[in-house]
């Protein structure tokens, strides 16, 4: 069951961003004079992460959720708007202040086959991170190895092992075992288990749920299995379209979703439950395209609920207390 | 009792040559009844979807089927090839997991449609090109007409998807093959095309043969499900039947490892280890050195499917512990 949250301090603060990637502008667009165009990823996203919480990002494919984890760990610069750490804004930080930084916050990211370097031991990659970050003096650094390896339950001889030699939720116990090693106050968790067989992700979101109490570390998880981001998390935020349209305590937003997307997303998702099937579709129609984003609310193509006011306006996150919903729609 | 439209027996797949030959798909048997969806649910590598190409015989060179596989009375597997050619994309369609490999990006989706038509059907040039119209409808594309003059690459994936179900209709099949068909879509587009295939199933009274990794997509759409592990069939049964009381110590781990609401951050019940690959099967029972269940003799002797109630099976020495062990969804 969940602990009692007692601390609310914020953490990483992300204060209106937006990044946008230029589409390739050739020599025929300009010739036929067409504007140049780009992927709009994320337009405006707010949300504070706090101490020791697991904040869970769930969107569909193209909302945004895995530039805003990269926008966390400064992979991506923002375009406008900016991430706080602590007080200082991350984008400023420059030398030994970046890579400091960077310790706290680590990233662990989905494909546990690309995300190691092959010709490297397990041994030679989490030396690589603590000695980059000066983490240990080098005669120490044999036992943290030890160490790291009984915290995220791999056998000591896997030391001496090439990536190769692992199954896809060993390597990503490797994946979080050298995030853990500089010892980070923040994970940033992109689509943690998706590539892992569901037996599997069991155990690595076990591992998870344990390392989180005993090291008390704050989570970033990036997912797009509504099942998991709930079983994970204290609060969830849901995109679209690069904008967090809800977000709040896990439990207010699954038990009451707010935002007509979230309402529509959740009844899309298979109930494991075979007697309590529905046949009528959850949502019509598809994501309009990141390059031309619909005026006004950004859901209003799909929305059965919009009027008049939601292809004006495009609405902010606005409600009482924690649980914010971005929507015209009274209530 | 209504007959069976398709029967598969002791149907056994293996790849290579004698001695190094691997087995992916190990003696495995089950029935599809008109108008049923059965999910064939699995891990990677547990030899669901090769037990789909090895129905159709879409099968590389250097592997071989055995067994029987029973389409209206007459054997897929021992079928001469122009005969199975009329039954593969006619009686029987598939449709794959990636809609955008399996459809051809030079042509316009009219000609791949008209092509299945022309194939399976005996509908002259203006009456194809009506059906293609309905087919579109029928799959729920608006604007059907200028739809059809475009490539593949005009659609969105969900879109795609649609098209391939529509070429897979075009013959109006009796038995539909899909194989993993949502799991390259997003939710809400996976939720639009599993409630098709539903309808579509009511519609043109065929039977559907699904395979998932998904169990929500199980729960959510199969009448019927078979659980495979390492290449052989461990429970089958009614799909309520068999989420309400798993009695294959696997099947019970599998919907363990799912979380559901009411348990969240508690430890999921998980599965220790990774499944098997091909080349080192254990001996016994595959499941025994990831089974907390395990004793001696399912290290030495492989279990077969046992009958237990309502059409339920499954193959497990130890079925009434893992009973009485329960499970998170009881």
């Amino acid at each position: 069951m969940g602990r009692i949250m007692t601390v609310t301090q914020t953490l990483l603060s992300v204060q209106n961003v937006t990044k946008a990637f230029p589409l390739p502008h050739g020599l025929i667009q300009r010739l036929r004079q067409v504007p140049p165009q780009a992927v709009h990823a994320l337009n405006g996203v707010s949300l504070d992460v706090m101490r020791g919480e697991t904040l869970g990002i769930v969107g569909e494919s193209g909302c945004g959720k895995s530039t805003l984890a990269r926008c966390l760990v400064r992979l991506h610069e923002c375009d406008t708007g900016r991430v706080v750490f602590g007080d200082t804004d991350i984008a400023s930080l420059n030398g030994p202040a970046r890579r400091a930084f960077n310790a706290k916050v680590q990233m662990i990211f989905q494909d546990p086959y690309s995300s190691l370097n092959p010709r490297m031991k397990v041994r030679q990659i989490l030396t690589e991170a603590l000695s980059v970050h000066q983490m240990r003096p080098s005669a120490e650094i044999p036992a943290r190895i030890a160490e790291l390896l009984d915290l995220v339950r791999l056998p000591q001889d896997a030391a001496e092992k090439y990536p190769h030699e692992f199954s896809g939720g060993q390597r990503q116990r490797i994946g979080i075992a050298r995030a853990l090693s500089v010892e980070p106050e923040v994970l940033v968790a992109d689509e943690l288990v998706s590539a892992l067989d569901v037996s599997v992700q069991a155990q690595v979101v076990n591992l998870l749920l344990q390392l989180q109490e005993q090291l008390h570390l704050t989570v970033v998880f990036v997912a797009h299995d509504l099942r998991l981001v709930r079983h994970i998390s204290h609060r969830v935020a849901v995109m679209y379209l690069g904008k967090v349209v809800e977000i709040g305590p896990t439990e207010a937003l699954f038990s009451a979703p707010r935002h007509p997307y979230t309402q529509a997303l959740l009844a899309a998702a298979p109930e494991l439950d075979p007697t309590r099937r529905t046949r009528r579709v959850a949502a019509k129609g598809e994501l309009p395209s990141p390059v031309n984003l619909p005026q006004g609310c950004l859901f209003n193509t799909r929305c059965p609920q919009a009027f008049e006011r939601c292809f004006k306006e495009r609405p902010v996150l606005s409600a009482e207390g924690a649980h914010l919903s971005a929507c015209h729609l009274p209530g | 009792m209504t007959e069976v439209a398709l029967q598969v027996s002791n149907l056994t797949t293996t790849f290579g040559h004698q001695g190094t030959a691997v087995t992916a798909v190990d003696d495995i048997s089950f029935d599809v009844m008109p108008g049923e969806v059965l999910g064939l649910v699995g891990e990677s590598g547990s030899g669901k979807s090769v037990t789909l190409r090895s129905i159709m015989r879409l099968m590389p060179q250097h592997s071989s089927v055995t067994g029987r596989v029973l389409w209206q009375g007459r054997d897929l597997l021992a079928m001469p090839e122009p005969e199975l050619r009329k039954v593969r994309g006619g009686e029987i369609s598939m449709i794959f997991q990636e809609p955008t490999t399996a459809l051809n990006p030079v042509l316009p989706v009219a000609v791949q449609i008209e092509e299945n038509l022309r194939a399976h059907t005996t509908l002259s040039k203006a009456d194809r090109g009506k059906r293609s119209l309905e087919l579109m409808d029928l799959v729920g594309i608006s604007d059907a007409k200028r739809r059809l003059t475009q490539y593949p690459h005009q659609f969105s994936g969900g879109m795609r998807q649609r098209v391939m179900i529509a070429i897979a209709l075009a013959s109006t099949p009796k038995l539909l093959l899909a194989d993993e068909p949502t799991t390259a879509l997003d939710l809400t587009i996976q939720d639009q095309i599993l409630k098709l295939i539903l309808d579509l199933r009511d519609e043109l009274k065929m039977s559907v043969v699904l395979v998932t990794h998904d169990l929500g997509v199980v729960a959510a759409t199969c009448d019927r499900m078979a659980v495979m592990y390492a290449g052989r069939i461990v429970e089958s049964g009614p799909v309520a039947d068999v989420f309400g009381q798993p009695n294959h110590a696997y099947t019970r781990g599998l919907l363990g490892s799912v979380p559901r609401s009411g348990t969240e951050r508690s430890p999921l019940l998980s599965i220790e280890g990774t499944p098997p690959g091909l080349m080192n099967r254990p001996t016994g029972c595959a499941f025994n050195p990831r089974c907390e269940f395990a004793t001696d003799r399912c290290r030495s002797e492989n279990p077969v499917l046992q009958a237990m109630a309502h059409g339920h099976e499954a193959a497990c020495f130890h079925s009434d512990r893992v009973k009485a062990a329960g499970w998170a969804g009881s």
